[in-house]
């Protein structure tokens, strides 16, 4: 068991955001964490990276509770990528990837580098400034940064990603998530995910957990998860769940009806401003 | 990249990022840090020929004056100037990297103020109030005050500029203006009160000046300045990860206070040892650092050392030019340094934005 997570519970400036969680994670499995915005998915990653203080319950990691791990070791065998890292000084994409490594001659780390930078699409821009990259490409130097902490590892590797592929467009997502999937089979990573878009989730999680309010609402299978009734409940969501023929399911949103009752005055109110836009819609 | 030719070697002089190879510009540094020196011990108002420089220090010269001067009067400026120099900009280099941003000097968010008022506290008030820590630490009270003026005013900035783990760049620079303000109120108050004698090594402290240095201040500051060398070093890579954001370095297997501990220690020892023996001396923390990051990268491990070497050779440098402008008298380095490092501090405004 790599990590298991019993009765957790994370406060935030008094408020409890977390409750009562409990789930496990295999080496080599993939688990996906949806749920809609604020529902506690960053605060959760956040307390099982060490950013917050975990109000309740246990948390054990390699059959250690986690707090027992030294910052050391345990930035050996866990990398975490935050939902946001802002670089302002020029520091090139080479040298970011390599802020993941531990001390070690260039020559030992550069293998390691080029093989990220490769599977992460970036080796193109390998000497270019950070600051001036878009947002998606920035997004992929820092998950390379995140892998190249673990690549060496000998042993068991937990990855904690938070929303890791929010600003790529849909091949790189397709590319990053299968890779993130072939890790966990390949090498046996754990990874624990973050992330919104369901079918993208639903395409290469081996689980789901769906948060809602703090609780895991439901976890399991894709196909047991992304129902219509789930996502109806937990996201207010009205949509057509099909399932494919590979096995896991595709989720289809639908025109909510609250929503389109709402816009069609509205925008008839304002249809005669710009012509051009009723027609669009 | 582009390569030279050196000796029938090929030397990379521009990497692939375009910036200049390390090895070759710490040379170029060096070889400017050098010249700098020679200028500076020549230069004054009893010059120095490098002959005569030459003959002096291999005892040939017996010229009881020329070595007089050279030994006693412009190499301790010179060691003191490069110490100095380094000093503040490492200084400035390791509070830029912590609070993330480049416009982090020490003499902006007011640290070398309240090193100063500190210091200038254990002169005016020695006598009286103080006199119990006056005896207590002896020689060493003036530039342990300076320490503590010094540490203080960066841990009072990092906690007001700070608000949910991130620091606020306006806030920062705004508390910088605050504290200046209060540090100079006091410094104002305590000149006021000041005696004639007191009043002249006050005007020293507020004006930044290396002219009265001798063996006596490079044998009280420079254990402090070299402390503060010596140990920047060793931050150099839980610093480039601050560079990702305060998170990340707990990620990466630091210990993030632990860090941000040892590096307001090290920049706060390094100020108040530099504002103890050469009084305010501004900008340099914010030039040197920022021109070094645009031509060799942002890595600490090549910012910390290039830094150390430009700033003692910038410093040196306008302590010639400050000796020279206006020969015999000379300017005192504080002014110099601002009226080189004030426009440049506007330039960059100019370029950057400030989040």
């Amino acid at each position: 068991m790599l990590l298991h997570v019993d009765g957790l519970g994370v406060h935030l400036s008094g408020k409890p955001i977390v409750r009562n969680l409990g789930f496990q994670l295999d080496a080599g499995e993939m688990l996906v964490i949806l749920g809609p915005n604020g529902a506690g998915k960053s605060t959760l990653l956040k307390g099982l990276a060490g950013e917050h203080k975990m109000g309740a319950g246990q948390v054990m990691f390699v059959g250690r509770a986690l707090s027992n791990w030294s910052n050391r070791d345990l930035a050996r065998h866990r990398a975490v990528m935050p939902q946001r890292v802002e670089v302002n000084f020029p520091l090139t994409v080479e040298e970011i990837v390599r802020l993941g490594r531990p001390p070690e001659p260039l020559s030992k780390s550069m293998p390691v580098l080029s093989e990220l930078m490769e599977l992460l699409d970036i080796t193109h821009l390998r000497h270019r400034l950070a600051p001036g990259l878009s947002g998606g490409e920035q997004q992929r130097v820092q998950l390379a940064r995140v892998l190249a902490q673990v690549w060496s590892t000998a042993g068991p590797v937990l990855l904690l990603l938070d929303e890791c592929t929010s600003a790529l467009d849909p091949a790189h997502q397709q590319q990053v998530f299968s890779l993130l999937r072939r890790l966990a089979k390949q090498r046996g990573f754990g990874v624990l995910a973050v992330a919104h878009d369901l079918n993208l989730a639903a395409r290469f999680a081996d689980r789901l957990m769906l948060l809602h309010q703090g609780q895991s609402y439901i976890s399991g299978q894709p196909s047991a998860v992304l129902t219509e009734a789930v996502l109806a409940a937990v996201y207010g969501l009205s949509a057509r769940v099909l399932e494919l023929d590979e096995g896991y399911p595709l989720v289809i949103p639908q025109d909510d009806a609250r929503v389109s009752a709402y816009a069609e005055p509205s925008l008839s109110r304002f249809a005669p401003l710009n012509p051009s836009c009723r027609q669009a819609s | 990249m582009y390569w030279l030719k050196w000796a029938g070697l090929p030397v990379m002089v521009i990497d692939g990022a375009g910036r200049l190879a390390k090895g070759p510009a710490l040379l170029m540094i060096l070889g400017a840090a050098f010249a700098v020196s020679v200028v500076s011990v020549s230069s004054g108002a009893y010059p120095l020929s490098t002959a005569d420089i030459l003959a002096v220090w291999v005892g040939d010269l017996d010229d009881e004056v020329a070595s007089m001067v050279l030994f006693d009067v412009r190499l301790p400026r010179l060691v003191l100037g490069f110490l100095v120099g380094a000093v503040l900009a490492v200084s400035g280099a390791i509070l830029q990297g912590l609070f993330r941003n480049p416009l982090a000097d020490p003499g902006l968010i007011g640290v070398s103020a309240g090193a100063s008022l500190a210091a200038i506290a254990v002169i005016v008030l020695g006598g009286t109030w103080l006199g119990g820590w006056l005896d207590l630490a002896g020689v060493w009270a003036l530039p342990i005050a300076a320490f503590f003026g010094g540490s203080g005013t960066v841990l009072l900035a990092w906690r007001i500029a700070r608000r949910a783990g991130q620091t606020s760049v306006a806030t920062l620079l705004l508390a910088g203006i605050a504290i200046n303000a209060i540090a100079g109120a006091g410094t104002g108050l305590l000149t006021f009160y000041s005696s004639d004698e007191e009043l002249r090594s006050l005007t020293f402290w507020t004006m930044g000046s290396l002219g009265h240095a001798s063996w006596d201040d490079v044998a009280m500051a420079a254990p402090w300045l070299l402390l503060s060398l010596c140990a920047a070093p060793f931050l150099a890579r839980p610093l480039d990860a601050f560079l990702l954001g305060e998170q990340v370095v707990g990620h990466l297997g630091y210990n993030t206070d632990w860090t941000k501990r040892a590096a307001i220690l090290i920049a706060g020892l390094g100020v108040g040892a530099a504002v103890a023996v050469s009084g305010l001396i501004g900008f340099v923390g914010l030039v040197v650092p920022h021109l070094v990051r645009q031509t060799l990268g942002a890595g600490h491990r090549i910012v910390l050392p290039a830094s150390a070497l430009a700033g003692g050779t910038l410093l040196v440098g306008a302590d010639c030019l400050a000796r020279v402008v206006v020969a015999p008298a000379e300017l005192p380095i504080g002014l110099m340094m601002a009226l080189i490092g004030g426009p440049f501090f506007l330039l960059l405004l100019l370029r950057t934005r400030i989040a």
